[in-house]
């Protein structure tokens, strides 16, 4: 009867024996490979590090002539790029320039890191199903496992820091240019890549000649899509150490200080907002050329 | 022999699970009905056996379902069959590495598709030129070939359109220049002109027969549509259920159709635009009228012999006469066939 009453469970000491065996095990593995991985990120911690140095040592005015320059070759609009320089101007105005740039940095870093991961991933998705099938859940489970949980082996291996940030950041922004750019090869139209069969392409030549200049559209959703989750992990990088605008978010929580907290946020959906509106416009002038005249 | 391009040999393709199990029971003649209910395959084809000759166009019709878009596409490869064999010029395709079947696609055999499977982010002559860029030549070497087969389609000023704004005419004709400038021996057409309407399919069939005349091509051409079939095919190989029903000439296959499918299937045709007055000719001495060559049709033969008031023609071959041919006669040969007519026949 008791087996209806309650659930069967594990007992109270084995529980806790085999939690406690996979701590020790991964800790044993941390400090085993601990170091060792941590060397492995070393080059993006320098170039992290060199971006953020970049951005801030260099003068404000020409931060802002570059900015407005990029967003103005990324959207070819005026209007856009003025914006842009309003609204940094505003930022810096708020004393809020210092964050914006590490901020900046960190999520340039992401994005880079995120598209040349991401898109081979992808590729490899395209190309098998089997991988399809594996990987697929995976990024199920990093798109909806909350973030504290993975920093905590991030953090028990890697300590804190910018580095472990950073992989936070991918960790929860990789998943969409991954699934897009499978998507977007998987639904180029079949009677053009069987055209590009019947003359004898080889792999390489479909993939780099057909596959992904038709993906192109659906690949720019989903880096424009990376880009929007890196921003919107900035506040629980600054958790572990990262340096930008999610600082002082985190500490108007802790202080209940209402205007800090609404400022740095906003400066945060201003970047994300950018970010959108530039990569979205370049985005489509890249496929301008597949449409008709109309 | 050696002026066979392609020789289809014994082909069998059956789709399923399974294939190979089930090739047995189809050379056994198992019906296709049957496959499908006990054992869930499909028979796409079924001992088809076709020798394509050079320089020639051959017509493979069949109505849709009967597999002549999975026929073509064996002959480059582009689907393997469960058993058979194909030889051009003499080699098997089947034993064909991957390396050297992209060869073959490369430079012997080239493809035109019912949707044009045009690359829509290239212009126009990039596209034409995509073959030979695919070869590795290098760009402005293509680009000066390519600008000729341009030419040579009509589509001169349209080098730097994109696909998109071009009709479907004209894309077809950039399909066409594709398939053409990789300087392949053989041209594979899959439904070439089905997808466009009536005037402009017409107008590319005769793009498509004065290019032939220039560069004897091996053609092999797949349509549902019997005109266009009589009007291009010097050899006709008609599809039914994956099976070869009946090959031969436009006029073997007027004049002496194999079964009531093929009957049916001819029964609305103009045959006075298809059989020559050779296929009608006797040896009458009583006809008298003009000389006529003998590869004139009937209905050419026909307006010359009854403004001529004759009751009749010579016809002549080399300058020599070999025959006559009666007035009556050539009206009793285009006239409808009355047997084998019921229009109550369905087929599948």
């Amino acid at each position: 009867m008791s087996l209806f009453a309650e659930f069967p469970k594990m007992g109270r000491a084995e529980l806790r024996d085999f939690k406690k065996g996979i701590d020790e095990s991964f800790k044993d593995f941390t400090r085993d490979y601990g170091e060792a991985i941590e060397h492995f990120f070393d080059p993006l911690l320098y170039f992290l590090v060199w971006l953020e140095r970049l951005f801030l040592n260099s003068p404000w005015p020409i931060v802002m002539t570059a900015i407005a320059i990029l967003v103005y070759f990324g959207s070819r609009s005026l209007k856009l790029t003025f914006g842009a320089i309003l609204a940094f101007l505003v930022i810096g105005y708020l004393d809020m320039w210092e964050d914006t740039m590490a901020t900046l940095a960190i999520i340039s870093v992401a994005t880079i890191v995120c598209i040349s991961v991401g898109i081979p991933i992808g590729i490899l998705m395209a190309r098998s199903n089997r991988a399809q099938t594996l990987i697929t859940p995976i990024l199920d489970v990093m798109q909806t496992i909350p973030s504290f949980v993975y920093l905590i082996p991030v953090v028990m291996l890697l300590g804190i820091g910018k580095v472990p940030g950073l992989l936070a950041v991918c960790i929860y922004a990789i998943p969409p240019i991954v699934r897009l750019t499978n998507l977007g090869i998987r639904l180029v139209d079949k009677d053009v890549m069987e055209a590009s069969e019947a003359f004898g392409a080889s792999y390489s030549q479909k993939l780099l000649g057909v596959q992904i200049p038709l993906a192109l559209p659906n690949i720019f959703a989903g880096v424009n899509q990376t880009i929007m989750m890196a921003l919107s992990m900035v506040v629980i990088a600054s958790m572990i150490g990262v340096k930008g605008l999610g600082v002082p978010v985190l500490r108007a929580i802790s202080n209940q200080y209402l205007a800090l907290g609404v400022m740095n946020g906003l400066a945060i959906v201003v970047l994300a907002i950018l970010f959108d509106r530039v990569s979205q416009k370049f985005g489509k002038r890249l496929q301008a050329h597949t449409e008709s005249m109309k | 022999m050696s002026d066979i391009k392609v020789a289809i040999k014994d082909l069998y393709k059956i789709f399923g699970s399974n294939p190979a199990s089930m090739i047995e029971k189809v050379k056994n003649g198992i019906s296709k009905t049957d496959l499908l209910e006990n054992f869930g395959h499909v028979l796409g084809l079924d001992n088809v056996n076709i020798e394509v000759k050079k320089s020639q166009l051959q017509v493979i019709m069949g109505l849709s379902g009967s597999g002549k878009s999975t026929l073509i596409r064996h002959i480059n490869r582009l689907i393997e069959p469960t058993a058979g064999s194909i030889l051009v010029d003499g080699e098997n395709i089947l034993s064909m590495s991957q390396a050297d079947l992209r060869n073959f696609r490369r430079s012997k055999a080239s493809m035109v598709f019912q949707k044009f499977g045009l690359l829509p982010h290239r212009k126009v002559i990039e596209n034409v030129s995509y073959g030979l860029t695919i070869q590795g030549i290098n760009k402005q070497e293509a680009f000066e070939k390519s600008n000729q087969w341009i030419e040579s389609v009509g589509l001169s000023g349209f080098e730097n359109h994109y696909p998109a704004q071009l009709s479907g005419g004209m894309q077809q004709r950039v399909g066409l220049a594709r398939a053409l400038a990789t300087d392949a021996d053989i041209l594979l057409m899959d439904e070439a002109f089905s997808a466009l309407d009536p005037l402009i399919r017409s107008d590319m069939q005769d793009v498509l027969l004065s290019l032939q005349e220039k560069l004897h091509k091996t053609i092999i051409f797949i349509t549902h549509d019997l005109d266009e079939a009589l009007k291009l095919g010097d050899n006709i190989a008609i599809l039914r259920d994956g099976a070869v029903i009946q090959s031969g000439t436009a006029e073997n296959i007027i004049l002496h159709p194999a079964d009531d499918y093929v009957t049916d299937f001819i029964k609305d045709i103009n045959k006075a635009r298809v059989l020559k007055v050779s296929s009608v000719m006797t040896n009458k001495d009583s006809v008298q009228g003009p000389e006529i060559q003998d590869t004139v049709i009937i209905e050419d033969a026909l307006q010359i012999v009854s403004q001529s008031g004759s009751n009749g023609a010579v016809i002549v071959k080399d300058g020599k006469k070999i025959g006559t041919v009666s007035l009556a006669d050539m009206i009793m040969a285009i006239a409808r066939s009355t047997k084998n007519t019921d229009s109550d026949t369905v087929y599948r």
